[in-house]
């Protein structure tokens, strides 16, 4: 009897807990979201229900572009990215001969932990000081910020790559190399099908690091290459701006519709 | 250890090492240096550390900008703002984080998935405009304003936005997820016979806890605390959306001194100074990322 109540009390205090955690988690996204229908200029005074902010948010010539120029950015980003982190994770898991490896892993690691305005200052004056050096990059812009986010991106697909290579089995590699496959062969039809999942993932995380920042790319950034969060932060560093709203429903609808697809992929395969 | 893609080995380690040498240790060289320049009116604003002219070989170096920073008490208390701010919010999100990962963690698996991915979508929706939803939320006008007068707590709107407890509950709600993830990530790994094993030999729950869980999920509970005291101090965006005149921050700073003041050499100095203060945080990080990413070797 004593150990059903306090059974009942596990499990009231535990969702509890989960109700108020997810509560805290969602409640200011959900009130954006409810808000950017809202037809009022004062944004906190109920009018009525209309879609005025989404349709003004797709005549914004300057919103528009910044959009446009993110996507760009990230997808280039995170695809040099995703590269060069299945280098490292590949590198540092099979590869035991790596020059000052301590250094490459402190490397590798560093810009997880980093904070941005650290890397964002340095990455600024390097750019300025190759300019007078080498004239290269010719001016700061699109190319400037590409090459920043590829940087701390980097970090974050290694690790990825780099937990899933270290917790699989290297035999199936070695088997394989004894059963006569050419290297390349292994890479292409063992390693490469078994880090895929991974490879996804950590080219996802890429993107969405690119696209959420603003710190580095304020830095790093010149004229014509306003992304997204600049011009959002723009808009909202002093005051509140509807169309923002609207914009931040379009973008949970994304998030929650990848979510629900990444979901049911994985459930497939899984029951696979 | 496999010996395949031998030629290959090359370019899979120096294309990325390359890239991080010239885009990452060199930039933070870089800020050693200027740090260590004289200021100058020009572009750019400093003298060169080394300078052959008719005189000879000339090195120029000055701490002036270092002891410039450490005798002026704003940049002191704006060190100390940052680092308490760091703490504070860490602390806060593992007494938050903790139990939500636990019973994530807990839970049967399938509703385990669904939490999991319940977790993991306001971390990619973006980061600023979470801040954002906070200063929606906040304002005089805001919903949580109208709540409380609702209720008959307030009787007038009060403003919640711009001071630093409005900063505080900025940076706990949008680093929360990188305290519950690494958390989550040892806790699920634990097996759940252990506590029944403790209760079984007499543990009281507290014991259990504190002998059981708590030491198994240690690695989880540094490596999120890292991930969140490390990027809070030298967090600029949420002090500016959510933040006010009574606390200013390392981020606000640095960003100031360089936009601002256009002072390459105290702005860089600056971020010398924050690497220095984060110099053993960071160092645990990697010692941990180390042992846990590399334990099989």
């Amino acid at each position: 009897m004593q150990n059903t109540i306090l059974k009942m009390n596990k499990i009231f205090f535990k969702i509890f807990t989960l109700t108020i955690g997810f509560s805290f988690l969602y409640f200011p996204i959900l009130t954006l979201i409810a808000y950017s229908f809202n037809d009022n200029k004062r944004l906190m005074v109920w009018k009525g229900f209309s879609f005025r902010w989404y349709k003004e948010l797709f005549q914004n010539e300057q919103i528009l572009e910044a959009f446009y120029t993110s996507i760009k950015i990230a997808s280039f980003s995170a695809t040099f990215a995703t590269i060069m982190g299945v280098m490292i994770g590949f590198s540092l898991t099979r590869i035991s001969k790596i020059p000052a490896r301590p250094f490459f892993i402190f490397l590798s690691s560093s810009p997880l932990v980093m904070p941005e305005i650290i890397l964002g200052l340095s990455l600024l004056l390097f750019f300025i000081s190759s300019n007078h050096i080498i004239s290269f990059p010719s001016s700061k812009g699109q190319l400037t910020v590409l090459i920043s986010h590829i940087t701390f991106s980097v970090a974050f697909v290694a690790v990825i790559i780099q937990s899933r290579l270290s917790s699989y089995d290297k035999n199936i590699e070695e088997a394989a190399q004894d059963l006569g496959t050419i290297p390349n062969m292994i890479f292409w039809k063992i390693t490469a099908p078994v880090i895929l999942p991974s490879i996804i993932s950590g080219w996802l995380l890429a993107f969405t690091l690119s696209l959420d920042d603003l710190v580095v790319a304020s830095f790093t950034t010149g004229p014509g290459a306003n992304t997204l969060p600049i011009v959002v932060f723009s808009k909202v560093r002093l005051g509140l701006s509807p169309e923002v709203n609207a914009l931040s429903a379009i973008i949970m609808l994304i998030v929650v519709l990848a979510a629900i697809s990444i979901y049911f992929i994985n459930r497939s395969n899984i029951k696979k | 250890m496999i010996r395949y893609l031998k030629k290959q080995n090359f370019w899979f380690v120096f294309t990325p090492y390359f890239w991080l040498v010239l885009f990452f240790f060199i930039p933070l060289a870089l800020i050693f240096k200027i740090s260590i320049s004289v200021s100058e009116w020009g572009m750019p604003p400093y003298r060169d550390l080394f300078s052959l002219s008719e005189e000879g070989f000339k090195f120029d170096s000055t701490l002036s900008n270092y002891l410039f920073i450490f005798s002026d008490p704003f940049y002191i208390r704006s060190y100390l703002n940052s680092l308490s701010l760091a703490f504070t919010s860490t602390i806060l999100c593992l007494v938050i984080g903790y139990p939500i990962a636990f019973y994530v963690a807990k839970s049967q698996a399938n509703i385990r998935i669904i939490l999991l991915v319940l977790l993991i979508i306001p971390f990619w929706t973006s980061f600023l405009l979470r801040v954002y939803a906070w200063k929606v939320l906040l304002q005089g006008s805001g919903i949580i304003n109208s709540i409380l007068i609702h209720l008959g707590f307030l009787t007038e709107p009060i403003s919640m936005l711009h001071n630093h407890y409005a900063v505080i509950l900025g940076v706990v709600y949008t680093y929360l997820p990188f305290m519950i993830l690494p958390l989550y990530g040892y806790l699920v790994k634990f097996d759940l016979n252990l506590i029944d094993a403790a209760n079984d030999l007499g543990a009281k729950p507290l014991n259990t806890f504190l002998k059981v869980i708590l030491p198994l999920s240690l690695p989880g509970i540094i490596a999120g605390s890292m991930l969140v005291f490390i990027p809070v101090v030298g967090e600029f965006v949420i002090p500016e959306m959510l933040g006010g005149s009574d606390k200013l921050y390392f981020g606000k700073i640095i960003w100031d001194e360089f936009f601002v003041n256009r002072d390459w050499p105290v702005a860089s100095a600056l971020a010398m100074s924050g690497i220095v203060i984060l110099v053993f945080p960071i160092v645990i990080f990697q010692l941990m990322y180390a042992k846990y990413n590399f334990k099989n070797e």
